[in-house]
C-alpha cells in the first residue's frame, strides 16, 4: 500500500439551481489525518464530498493531491487516484455475494474469473482485518450493519489510501462503530491511508479525529484541530450564536386510557417469515412507549403494518376500542400520524413537490379542497409555506421535488405533516437518524409536546440513548417478540442490553 | 388409434414429446428475455421478433434450400430487431415497455407483410435427431424424435448461466441490471452493455421463430406463434431470471401446451379448446401465486422495472 497522501480542496462552488449548495469552500486535509467535516443538515457535506469524488461536476474548485493538482471528472479516475468513498447509502449491489461485489469492483478483471482464487484472496484479505463479513452470502441478506462494514471493507480491499465516508456510523450500534472507527484510527497512525468522515457524533470526532471542518449553509466556517475544541464550540460553529434550544419537559402525568392496543399481532415479512410474533402491547394516552433492539428484529415491519403497508398475518390492532385495520379514513378518524423510518421511500413521493408531500394527509379536506374533488394549490402551497417556515425545512421553495432535499430536510418535512394535525396516536420509527444535533433536540421537543398534550406515542429506535431519554416506558423486542417491558423510571441499562442481544 | 396400443401410457409420452417440441421457442426467448432483462431492460418485443425470425428463416430456407441459412438470417434478423429496441430505449424520455410494446406490433405486422408470399410453398425443414432408436415402441421413437435447436437450446441455458457467473462479460451485465451507479463506478458504459445484451437477447428470439416455422409446424402462417414471446416474459419471473430455471419452466409450459393434443391422441376430444388454453392458464396461476404486493420477487434485477 502507497502511504496517505494529503488533499486539497480549493474554492469550490456548486449550485443546483439557484441554490448554492457550496459557495467557495477550501479545506486541506493533511496525509495520514482522521479529519471531520461537521455540520447541519443541509449544509453541503455530501456535495463537497461528491464534488471530490467527481460523482457531482462542481461549478468551479481546484484538486490537489500531494500538491499536484489533479483532475477528477468521473469517480472511476478518482478510484485511479486511490480515492475511495463509502456513500450515505449502500452501494453494495443487493443480489450479488459478497465476493462478487468486492472482486467486481476492482474493475481489472480477466476475461474469466478464478472464483477459486478469488475467495482465496478475499479470505487471506479477512484474515488481516479485526472486523469481517460472511463472504458468499448475497448482500441483501447481510444486516444494515454488516452491510456497512462490507461498504467500508471493501475500500481496504481495493487498497484506496484516502478514504472518505459518508456518516459510517449512522447504522451501526456504538460498539460496532467502535470497533470500525479503530481500525481505521490504526491505519491512519500507520500512515497508511487518510480519512474524511462526515459525522453527526462529537463523541466520534472527539475520540478519533484529529481536525475538524465545519459547513454551514454552504459556507466554510473554519477548520480547527480537534485538541483546540469542545462539544459547545463545536456546536456553535455549526449553527452560529443561536439560543433556540426549546427544552420541553416532561410534565408529570397519569397514562389515560389505552390508545393503541396490539393483540397478538404477528407480521410476516418480505419472505414470508414471521418477522413479528404474537405481540401484546397497550400504549396509553400521554404516554411514550420505546421499543428497543437491534435492528432487523422485526421493528420494521410492526411499523409498515401500524402505517397500513403489510398486512397482518394474525391478530389484530384496536384503536380507541375499535379494529383498526390502518386504512386512509381509520387514520384521519383516530388521528393517528406516522413517521416511518427511511422517510423518502416510506413516507413521500419523492418526485412530487414538498408542497404535494405535505398536503398528502390533508388534500382532500379543507383548506386544500372544499368538496374533496378539485385541489386548492394556493391554500395548499400556503399550509406548506408556513409549516416550511415552523420545522425549518430547507427547500429551494415549496415547489422543489421534495427527492433534492437533503435526508434531514424530508424528515422535518414529513414531521411537519404528521405532527401539525394533533394526533391522538403518533407513531415514530428512528426520528432522529442522521440528523444534527439541534434538528435532533427539536424533534424531541416535539414528541414530548405531543406526550404532554395526551398523545399516545409509540416510538421504535435502535439509539438506546433516545429510548432512555423520552420513553415512559421501555420494551425490548428481540426476534420479533417482546424480550423485556419496564418502566423508564426504574429502567436497568444493563437488562435491556442483555435483552436486545438475546439473552 | 393405431400402432401397438399403450393406452393412457400415451398420455405421458405425448406430453414429454410435446415438452420437447413446444419448449423450445420458450427456451429461446425465455433465454433471450432472461439476458436482457439481467442487464436492466425489458423487451416486450420479442413476440415481433418470434414471428420475424420465422418468417426470415422460412423465406431464407425457400429461396436457399438451406434451412440451416434461415436459422443464421433469424438469428440476424433478431440481433437486429433488439438493437432497435436498445437504441429507441437510449433515447431520453422513452419508456422500454413502450418501445417493447410498439416493437411487437410492428414485428408482427411486418413478418405478415413480408410472409405473405411464403405462406403457400413448401421449405425443407430442420431434420430431427432420432434418439429413440433403442426403443421398439413406435411412440417412444416418435416421442424421441428430437430438433437439433432444442439441444442447442438446453446448451445454451447452460452456457449463459456460466457466463453470467464465470465471465467478466457477465458479470458486467449484471452489475448494469442491479445498479448503473456501481457499473459506472468501475468504468463500465451502461447503455453499451444494454445495447449488447438486447440485440443478442433479440437474436435468440430469433432463433426461436426459425424453429416454429421450419420444425414444429413448419410451415409459415401467420398464427404461427400464439403468444409465446410474451408468455415468455413472464416465464422469465417465475424463473427468477435464471437461465437454468428458464429451461426448467419452458420445458413445463411445453408440456402444458401438449396437454390438449396428447390427450386427443388417445381418444379424449371434450375439452380440446379448454386444455389448449392450459398454458396460459398455468401463466397466469403461476404469476399469481409468484408475486404478491407483499413479498418481493427474490432475484430481480434491481434497475428493472424502476420507470425512467
Ligand atoms: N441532486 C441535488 N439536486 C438538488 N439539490 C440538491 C442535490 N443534492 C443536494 N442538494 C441540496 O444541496 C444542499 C446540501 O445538501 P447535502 O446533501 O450536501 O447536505 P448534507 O450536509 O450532506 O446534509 P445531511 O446531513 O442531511 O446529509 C441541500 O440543501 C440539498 O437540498
Ligand atoms: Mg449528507
Amino acid at each position: 500500500m502507497t502511504a496517505a497522501p494529503s488533499l486539497e480542496l480549493i474554492g469550490f462552488t456548486k449550485r443546483f439551481g439557484a441554490m448554492a449548495a457550496l459557495d467557495d469552500v477550501t479545506v486541506k486535509i493533511k496525509a495520514g489525518a482522521f479529519h471531520a467535516l461537521l455540520g447541519e443538515n443541509g449544509a453541503g457535506k455530501s456535495t463537497l464530498v461528491k464534488c471530490a469524488m467527481g460523482y457531482y461536476a462542481a461549478d468551479q474548485g481546484q484538486i490537489l493531491l500531494n500538491d499536484h493538482e489533479v483532475e477528477i471528472a468521473h469517480p472511476r479516475q478518482a478510484h485511479e487516484l486511490g480515492l475511495g468513498m463509502v456513500y450515505q447509502h449502500f452501494t453494495l449491489v443487493p443480489n450479488m455475494t459478497v465476493l462478487e461485489n468486492f472482486v467486481l469492483s476492482r474493475g481489472d478483471l480477466p476475461a474469466v474469473i478464478d472464483w477459486a482464487a478469488e475467495r482465496r484472496a478475499l479470505k487471506s484479505f479477512f484474515e488481516t482485518t479485526p472486523f469481517t463479513v460472511p463472504i458468499d452470502t448475497p448482500v441483501a441478506d447481510l444486516a444494515a450493519g454488516q452491510k456497512q462494514k462490507g461498504e467500508i471493507l471493501r475500500q481496504l480491499y481495493l487498497k484506496r489510501n484516502l478514504l472518505i465516508l459518508d456518516e459510517p456510523t449512522s447504522v451501526l450500534t456504538p460498539d460496532e462503530a467502535d470497533e470500525v472507527l479503530t481500525t481505521l484510527k490504526k491505519l491512519t497512525n500507520d500512515g497508511k491511508i487518510t480519512i474524511v468522515t462526515i459525522t453527526h457524533k462529537f463523541r466520534e470526532v472527539n475520540t478519533y479525529c484529529d481536525a475538524v471542518t465545519v459547513l454551514r449553509r454552504g459556507q466554510l466556517i473554519g477548520t480547527r484541530p480537534t485538541s483546540e475544541l469542545d462539544n459547545d464550540m463545536m456546536a456553535e460553529m455549526m449553527v452560529g450564536r443561536r439560543e433556540t434550544r426549546t427544552v420541553v419537559e416532561r410534565e408529570a402525568r397519569a397514562p389515560g386510557k389505552a390508545v393503541l392496543k396490539l393483540e397478538g399481532l404477528s407480521v410476516a415479512d418480505n419472505v414470508g417469515q414471521l418477522a413479528v410474533e404474537d405481540l401484546k402491547l397497550d400504549i396509553r394516552a400521554g404516554e411514550i412507549v420505546g421499543i428497543a433492539g437491534v435492528s432487523g428484529n422485526g421493528q420494521r415491519e410492526l411499523v409498515e403494518a401500524l402505517a397500513g403497508q403489510r398486512d397482518a398475518e394474525a391478530g389484530r390492532m384496536l384503536v380507541h376500542g375499535e379494529v383498526y385495520t390502518a386504512t386512509r379514513p381509520e387514520m384521519v378518524r383516530h388521528r393517528i400520524a406516522c413517521l416511518p423510518e427511511e422517510p423518502l421511500r416510506n413516507a413521500c413521493v419523492a418526485d412530487m413537490s414538498v408542497a404535494e408531500n405535505i398536503a398528502l394527509r390533508s388534500f382532500d379536506q379543507p383548506p386544500s379542497s372544499s368538496t374533496g374533488v378539485w385541489l386548492k394549490r394556493g391554500p395548499m402551497r400556503e399550509t406548506a409555506r408556513k409549516l416550511i417556515e415552523a420545522y425549518k425545512v430547507k427547500t429551494p421553495g415549496p415547489d422543489a421535488a421534495i427527492r433534492g432535499l437533503s435526508g434531514g430536510n424530508v424528515q422535518r418535512a414529513v414531521l411537519a405533516r404528521e405532527l401539525s394535525s394533533e394526533g391522538d396516536l403518533l407513531i415514530v420509527a428512528n426520528p432522529c437518524f442522521g440528523l444534527d444535533f439541534a434538528a435532533v433536540a427539536e424533534i424531541r421537543a416535539r414528541i414530548f409536546q405531543a406526550r404532554n398534550r395526551g398523545a399516545a406515542v409509540l416510538l421504535v429506535s435502535e439509539d438506546l440513548d433516545e429510548i432512555l431519554q423520552l420513553s415512559d416506558r421501555i420494551v425490548v423486542m428481540f426476534d420479533g417478540k417482546l424480550a423485556l417491558e419496564t418502566d423508564a423510571a426504574s429502567a436497568d441499562v444493563g437488562a435491556i442490553g442483555r435483552a436486545m442481544a438475546g439473552h | 388409434m393405431d400402432g401397438s396400443d399403450i393406452g393412457f401410457w400415451g398420455v405421458p409420452l405425448a406430453m414429454l414429446a410435446g415438452a420437447i417440441r413446444v419448449s423450445t421457442p420458450f427456451i429461446f426467448v425465455s433465454l433471450g428475455e432472461c439476458l436482457t432483462e439481467r442487464s436492466g431492460r425489458i423487451n416486450l418485443g420479442l413476440e415481433g421478433t418470434l414471428m420475424m425470425g420465422a418468417m426470415s428463416a422460412y423465406g431464407t430456407a425457400l429461396l436457399s434450400g438451406s434451412p440451416w441459412l434461415g436459422v443464421l438470417v433469424a438469428a440476424g434478423v433478431g440481433l437486429m430487431l433488439g438493437t432497435l429496441h436498445a437504441v429507441l430505449c437510449q433515447l431520453p424520455k422513452v419508456n422500454d415497455i413502450a418501445t417493447g410494446i410498439g416493437l411487437m406490433l410492428f414485428g408482427t405486422g411486418l413478418a405478415f407483410f413480408l410472409g405473405k408470399p411464403y405462406i403457400q410453398p413448401k421449405a425443407p425443414n430442420l431434420g430431427a435427431l432420432d434418439l429413440g432408436g433403442w426403443s421398439s415402441i413406435p411412440q417412444v421413437q416418435q416421442a424421441l424424435q428430437v430438433n437439433p435447436l432444442f439441444i442447442f437450446g438446453i446448451l445454451l441455458a447452460f452456457a449463459l448461466a456460466w457466463a453470467l457467473k464465470n465471465t467478466r462479460w457477465g458479470l458486467i451485465v449484471r452489475l448494469a441490471g442491479e445498479s448503473v451507479d456501481a457499473a459506472l463506478a468501475i468504468g463500465a458504459s451502461v447503455a453499451r452493455v444494454r445495447l449488447l445484451a438486447t440485440a443478442v437477447g433479440g437474436a435468440f428470439a430469433g432463433i426461436g421463430g426459425a424453429f416454429l416455422s421450419l420444425y414444429y409446424p413448419g410451415s409459415w402462417n401467420e398464427g404461427l406463434s400464439s403468444g409465446q414471446g410474451l408468455m415468455a416474459v413472464a416465464l422469465v419471473i417465475f424463473a427468477r431470471w435464471d437461465p437454468i430455471r428458464c429451461l426448467w419452466a419452458s420445458l413445463l409450459f411445453g408440456a402444458a401446451g401438449a396437454i390438449s393434443p396428447a390427450l386427443q391422441s388417445v381418444g379424449v376430444t371434450q375439452g380440446y379448446y379448454l386444455f389448449s388454453a392450459a398454458p396460459y392458464v398455468l401463466t397466469l396461476a403461476l404469476m399469481i401465486a409468484t408475486c404478491s404486493p407483499a413479498r418481493s420477487v427474490r432475484g430481480a434485477p434491481g434497475e428493472l422495472g424502476a420507470v425512467k
